[in-house]
């Protein structure tokens, strides 16, 4: 048992290593330009918000539609440090700042609303999100209201995308194996058999809506300083939605489900920009088929090992239990 | 072991239950019948903490345990096996065992009871790595009465064990819940099964719209004559 433990954490560090050089290869000898990069870096942030929220919605079940305000703060606290402090330690501060604000917030707007179910979690978190976006638009001196913040220092690179990224889907999948994520699986499962075995069933789902907060505020802090410019539009209803979908898509409950369809949908919009007018209606339309097709997701809830190539190298090797 | 006090309890304006008292010695089983709606499910959910009581006390060895929380009950040896089962479904069975010693650290422990329910009920072991949610209605029983077991309880709770099961199932399940009885553990039945509950339980309690009517050893509340009208068909 622990040797093939080992054996697939090995595995997984060549694929994130290959990953890693495979890109940035390919950015240095230009093949991804630099249209290109800033697809990879929205593939990037819709990853890690993505994931994020599948621990919330996927894993531990609690319907959340509030997502895109968690990034907005990351967003805007990241913003305002790096506009006062254009160095590199004021990024990875701002970076940090945004998601523990995020967590905060998250934390303290999760311990009332998470006692409510399905359609009602729903609402509240989507009238939270709304409030945040509205604080913003308001807070006229210090975020510019719905003008938003321009010149955002930028920072971000591929490999500082790349270290974010994966940090994301290693912290929260080995979250998900833990006894904290088996305990947040079995409110999903079932909420009041999961008390009956003892699990704090408010305290679980706080903690990963907390967790998914905070890794939305990464992925916001990762926008202001890829695109330079925010304002409160950015982070409306439709992006909250545009996550969900990312998530539905790829597979409730599923990490790597979560991954392959934010990589998926990023580049069917990207080549869908050579048919503008017709680009939403061909993007919703190849929605539709997929989940006719694939009602349970890309993925379903299973989990692929760590990337392609860890796929790849064990159609070689004989079978194995999965990642 | 368990004593209750004059238990309230209120869903809205709704008087659930009208001080309910009942005692559960060590080592008894001892069963609660009722209709539907009696509240019998409301005074299990009631003492295993999860839903909480407008009044009354809940003594578990003495101590009293009205405002504790549903964690630290479990802890203390309750554990619920609640009504229609309810297991995980995309577990395996397995993990749904280990599910339920979730507060446990002691691994060893928990190996050793985790080799004892799948003496109890050898279909588990075969099963091991099935999603709970392809068992048939009486193995899922059987899971959740192994998973609730996994904690090591003091006393089982057991919500309509008998529920939607087929005739034989059902007499297999009785002969189980006896058999974990005669390894010590305490149970408190909830059925509405009650000539199978009456016949193995050493003490009984009927409760009528939140309150309790009548008690009695098994036998006695077998042989009265409301009893046998009520609830024995005859």
């Amino acid at each position: 048992m622990k040797g093939i433990l080992e054996k697939n954490w090995v595995k997984g560090l060549i694929s994130l290593i290959l990953t890693f050089g495979i890109v940035q290869v390919l950015i240095s000898t230009n093949i991804i330009n630099d249209y290109l990069q800033s697809t990879l870096a929205t593939i990037c942030i819709n990853i890690i918000l993505a994931v994020s929220l599948n621990l919330i919605t996927g894993f531990t079940g609690q319907f959340s539609l509030g997502h895109a305000g968690f990034m907005s703060i990351g967003a805007y606290v990241c913003a305002l440090i790096t506009l006062n402090n254009r160095t590199i330690p004021g990024f990875i501060l701002g970076v940090f700042a945004g998601a523990i604000v995020a967590a905060i917030v998250g934390f303290l707007v999760g311990l009332p609303t998470l006692r409510l179910k399905g359609d009602y979690l729903a609402i509240a978190t989507l009238g939270m999100a709304e409030i945040i976006r509205i604080i913003f638009t308001n807070l006229d001196s210090i975020t510019n209201g719905p003008a938003g913040l321009q010149d955002i220092p930028q920072f971000t690179n591929w490999p500082w995308l790349f270290l974010y990224t994966a940090g994301t889907i290693i912290i929260i999948s080995n979250f998900i194996r833990s006894s904290h994520g088996r305990a947040c699986i079995s409110i999903r499962e079932d909420e009041i058999a999961s008390e009956a075995m003892g699990i704090n069933s408010t305290k679980n789902k706080v903690t990963a809506f907390t967790i998914g907060a905070f890794f939305a505020g990464i992925a916001g802090a990762l926008y202001a300083s890829t695109f330079n410019f925010i304002n409160p539009k950015i982070f409306d209803f439709s992006k909250s939605i545009n996550i969900l979908v990312i998530v539905v898509l790829g597979g409730l409950g599923s990490i790597s489900g979560s991954v392959i369809a934010a990589i998926v949908l990023e580049i069917i919009n990207t080549y869908l920009q050579s048919f503008a007018d017709i680009q939403m209606i061909l993007y919703s339309l190849l929605l539709v088929i997929i989940m006719i097709f694939r009602p349970q997701g890309l993925m379903g809830s299973k989990e692929i090992s760590f990337s392609v190539f860890g796929k790849l190298s064990s159609l070689f090797a004989p079978k194995k239990g999965r990642v | 072991m368990l004593e209750v006090k004059n238990l309230d309890v209120h869903f809205g304006v709704i008087h659930a239950l009208k001080g309910v008292s009942l005692t559960v010695n060590d080592g008894d089983i001892v069963t609660l019948i009722g209709a539907n709606g009696a509240g019998k499910t409301t005074t299990l959910r009631t003492i295993s903490g999860l839903k909480k009581p407008t009044n009354g006390e809940i003594l578990l060895d003495g101590k009293d345990i009205t405002h504790t929380s549903a964690q630290d009950r479990v802890k203390m040896g309750i554990s619920h096996v609640p009504e229609g089962r309810r297991v995980f479904p995309t577990m395996t069975v397995l993990e749904n065992l280990e599910l339920g010693a979730f507060l446990r650290r002691d691994k060893d422990e928990i190996a050793k009871d985790l080799k004892k329910v799948y003496e109890l009920f050898p279909i588990l072991a075969d099963r091991r790595k099935q999603l709970a949610g392809t068992l048939s209605g009486g193995e899922q029983q059987m899971l959740a009465m192994g998973r609730a077991l996994m904690s090591r309880p003091k006393i089982l709770f057991l919500d309509e064990p008998s529920m939607g099961l087929a005739p034989l199932f059902v007499q297999e399940i009785f002969n189980i819940i006896k058999n974990i009885n005669s390894t010590g553990t305490t149970i408190l039945l909830v059925e509405q099964n009650a000539k199978m509950a009456l016949q193995i339980a050493d003490y009984a309690y009927v409760i009528e719209t939140g309150s309790i009517v009548l008690s009695g050893t098994g036998k006695e509340l077998m042989e009265s004559e409301d009893i046998k009208k009520a609830y024995l068909g005859g």
